[in-house]
């Protein structure tokens, strides 16, 4: 057993961090959530150039055929900084659902772009409150319905869109969001920082992904891998906003001494401690299962997700308590980790639907 | 990242496998041995015996100590596949794993060869007794006196909460040597032996009606120099040492109340109905299991640092603090869901034989032994996250000095 990345993986993450203090700082956070734009580009780009969008595809696919705890890793430094790019989208959802169930033909039109960052993709699921009803269909290759909330639906060229065949069947489609027959709206949302929108599809074309029988199960396993990952972002997150509360309150002085010498302030931080290593120790348990493809990954994943969300829902929410009137400024960073705390505990389904796969899980297994 | 033994593991955990079912019964369930007291005591000493002549004891003491010599990882495996077997494996979990770990590295060779076999197979029972009446989570200003005597120490004072003392052959005991120096200065650490007319151990009835923590009184109790721990005035490191070990010691066997509340949910119905289908039940068993999961994980990546040379550090508070808050929240929520029944502590009518209302009753104590909640988060805030001491009204100061309140 060994339940450590390894050294490589680890300068990966070194490298990551590095990259991402210099190249995705606050303010580069702040020009997204402050303006309309749905993502920032030169980063972006230059996270493309790193080669982090071709990391986990293969290499006959333009990809450098890495495996997912490298990704692990990189989830990670991007959520601890922030990143406002669409990277969950378009590789942990959009590349990995192609490359998994994408027919031939798919594979080799999409992946290398892809993998180049030439493509935007998403995922196009939940369709307004409630959850995971799903009304849109499709009839032959025509699509009709609207989405929403779409990560990155403004600025992805296709989204896999989960809607119901002749059947009545759920089935992936391939949709692609230039055509005419998509109507795009921005929505305003409690982490402005990543793009969304509402999408509207009517008689658009679709396509079918992989052999056009790729439902409900693999929307379920690519969202476990998903889980998997996204949790690596909230840990990245929680891990900095806990540091960030720590400096300030370490350097902040009242009645005469550090806040942080409060045992009010102190075990406040060991609680947002424990919370942390739970979920970090669940993300592992998580990557591992899905680096192994182990049959647990369903539960792992599930697991995994469900620590990080409350964790970094508590943490960013202390953190600000933390901070005192400061940390309810719009000037300091505390808001930012709170809206991506709720944005990641929502997007991919939320805590109260990942607490029943737990509970679903748990209690179908030996 | 893998879940894989190693060939030298998974040929470990063959031999455990098949030593176990040869020589223990199978747990069916996930309940409380039962049966306290002596009978327990003896119990658990025939147990140890008979995993020390097969080579199972102290797997990772060398072998002149009456260990395995083995590593932490052959450890972690033992403790995996133990918990299916009905046995006393953790009774002296103390004993070995608090004072074993400061004789090794404190006594000298003659003394280690001596006592650490015959504590590896329970021949001899050790306690550890630290705490005092007025030295709890300030356990540095406990007043039990050691005064020289000639080749020999005479122990006055008082220590309680002492697990096991009524069963105990030995103790490791921390005394103050020196009240005009300030109080963490003035300490030093002994072994004593406690059948002997000068040690005198009253059992303390808890809270839940149990009594597995004791008083023990020393009058005039002697203790012999070369039973000293470390150098005079040096007890509080040692003390260090051992509450550190305590924490990795328990850190494996801390009770969470969690695979006693997955076999309730999984078996009970209620009013013709699984348990199973209530929503509110699907989500706290979605939470304590996030958070249960989450501490075997953590375990893991422990065991993994130990593995590679690393040490077990405060983080291991963690399972400590979570654990015991678990376990009374579990407790009480089971209560409540069995209705007014649910107050009925009698086996024949309470699911689980009434673990969950034993639980009740016996929870709060778990957050207090070992440390307390609030000890743990000072240990994870200062010693892990490096934020600033508490101001000390006693510091600096002469411990015979230190303001003790009406008393």
């Amino acid at each position: 057993m060994n339940f450590e990345f390894s050294e490589d993986q680890l300068f990966i993450r070194e490298q990551a961090r590095n990259f991402l203090s210099q190249e995705c700082s606050a303010d580069v956070v702040r020009s997204v959530l402050d303006t309309d734009v749905a993502y920032h580009e030169p980063l972006w780009q230059k996270i493309v150039d790193l080669g982090w969008t071709a990391m986990a595809l293969p290499e006959a696919h333009g990809g450098l055929g890495l495996g997912y705890l490298e990704l692990c890793v990189v989830a990670q430094e991007l959520g601890r900084a922030l990143a406002p790019v669409p990277f969950s989208s378009s590789v942990y959802l959009a590349s990995e659902a192609i490359k998994t169930w994408g027919s031939q033909a798919q594979q080799e039109h999409y992946l290398p772009r892809l993998a180049a960052g030439e493509l935007i993709g998403t995922l196009a699921h939940s369709e307004g409150l409630g959850a995971d009803a799903v009304a849109s269909s499709v009839t032959g290759d025509v699509i009709n319905g609207t989405k929403l909330p779409v990560p990155d639906g403004g600025s992805a060229h296709f989204a896999l869109v989960t809607a119901n065949d002749t059947d009545g069947e759920l089935c992936l489609y391939l949709v692609d969001l230039q055509q005419d027959g998509v109507h795009r709206q921005t929505l305003q949302t409690l982490d402005p920082s990543r793009g969304h929108a509402s999408i509207t599809m009517h008689n658009a074309t679709a396509q079918a992904l992989g052999n056009g029988s790729v439902g409900a199960p693999a929307l379920a396993e690519l969202l476990d891998r998903a889980a998997v990952l996204l949790a690596f972002e909230q840990l990245g997150g929680c891990e900095a906003a806990m540091e960030s509360g720590i400096a300030y309150t370490k350097e902040r002085y009242a009645f005469g001494r550090p806040v942080a010498s409060f045992q009010a302030i102190k075990h406040k931080f060991a609680d947002m401690f424990v919370a942390l290593e739970l979920a970090r120790a669940n993300a592992y348990y998580g990557a591992c299962a899905l680096a192994c493809d182990a049959p647990d990954l369903p539960l792992a994943a599930a697991t995994a997700r469900v620590s990080a969300g409350d964790a970094y829902y508590y943490i960013s929410k202390e953190n600000i308590q933390a901070h005192g009137g400061m940390g309810f400024t719009w000037e300091f960073d505390c808001h930012l980790y709170y809206r991506r705390a709720q944005l990641l505990s929502s997007t991919i389904g939320t805590q109260h639907q990942w607490k029943q796969h737990v509970a679903t899980r748990l209690l179908q297994a030996a | 990242m893998d879940f894989e033994d190693t060939p030298e593991l998974a040929a470990f955990r063959r031999e455990a496998r098949a030593w176990l079912d040869a020589n223990a019964e199978r747990r069916t369930d996930n309940l409380h041995m039962g049966m306290e007291g002596e009978a327990a005591h003896l119990e658990g000493k025939a147990w140890y015996k008979k995993k020390a002549d097969a080579g199972f004891a102290c797997l990772t003491w060398p072998k002149e100590y009456g260990g395995a010599g083995l590593t932490s990882l052959h450890d972690v495996v033992w403790a995996q596949e133990v918990q299916n077997y009905r046995t006393r494996d953790a009774q002296f979990v103390i004993g070995i794993g608090n004072c074993g770990p400061a004789i090794m590295h404190f006594a000298p060779e003659e003394t280690r060869r001596e006592l650490l076999p015959r504590m590896a197979s329970a021949e001899d029972v050790w306690c550890q007794l630290f705490s005092e009446p007025s030295a709890g989570s300030d356990v540095a200003g406990l007043r039990t006196r050691a005064e020289r005597d000639g080749d020999n120490w005479k122990l006055n004072g008082q220590k309680i909460w002492t697990s096991g003392a009524l069963y105990s052959d030995f103790g490791v005991v921390l005394t103050r040597t020196d009240p005009t120096v300030s109080k963490y200065k003035g300490l030093t650490l002994f072994m004593i032996d406690m059948r002997q007319p000068g040690v005198e151990v009253r059992p303390i009835k808890q809270m839940d009606g149990g009594q597995h923590f004791n008083e023990v009184f020393f009058h005039d109790a002697v203790v012999p120099d070369h039973y000293r721990l470390g150098e005079v005035g040096g007890g509080w490191t040692g003390a260090l040492t051992v509450l550190m070990s305590e924490r990795l010691a328990i850190s494996g066997v801390q009770p969470t109340g969690f695979p006693q509340f997955l076999d309730m949910v999984r078996s009970l119905e209620l009013n013709g109905e699984p348990v199973a289908n209530d929503p509110i039940v699907r989500d706290r068993l979605a939470t304590w299991y996030s958070q249960y999961a989450g501490l075997q994980s953590a375990n893991k990546r422990m065991i993994t640092a130990v593995a590679k040379g690393g040490i077990a550090g405060a983080e291991a508070s963690l399972g400590k603090l979570v654990g015991a808050v678990m376990n009374q929240e579990i407790a009480n929520f089971c209560c409540q869901l069995f209705g007014q029944a649910g107050i009925i502590q009698e086996a024949q009518f309470s699911p689980q034989r009434a673990h969950f209302q034993d639980s009740v009753l016996f929870s709060p104590g778990v957050r207090l032994a070992g440390g307390t909640d609030e000890v743990m988060r000072n240990i994870i805030a200062e010693q892990v996250l490096g934020l600033p001491q508490e101001p000390r009204a006693d510091k600096g100061m002469a411990f015979k000095d230190i303001p003790t309140g009406p008393s």
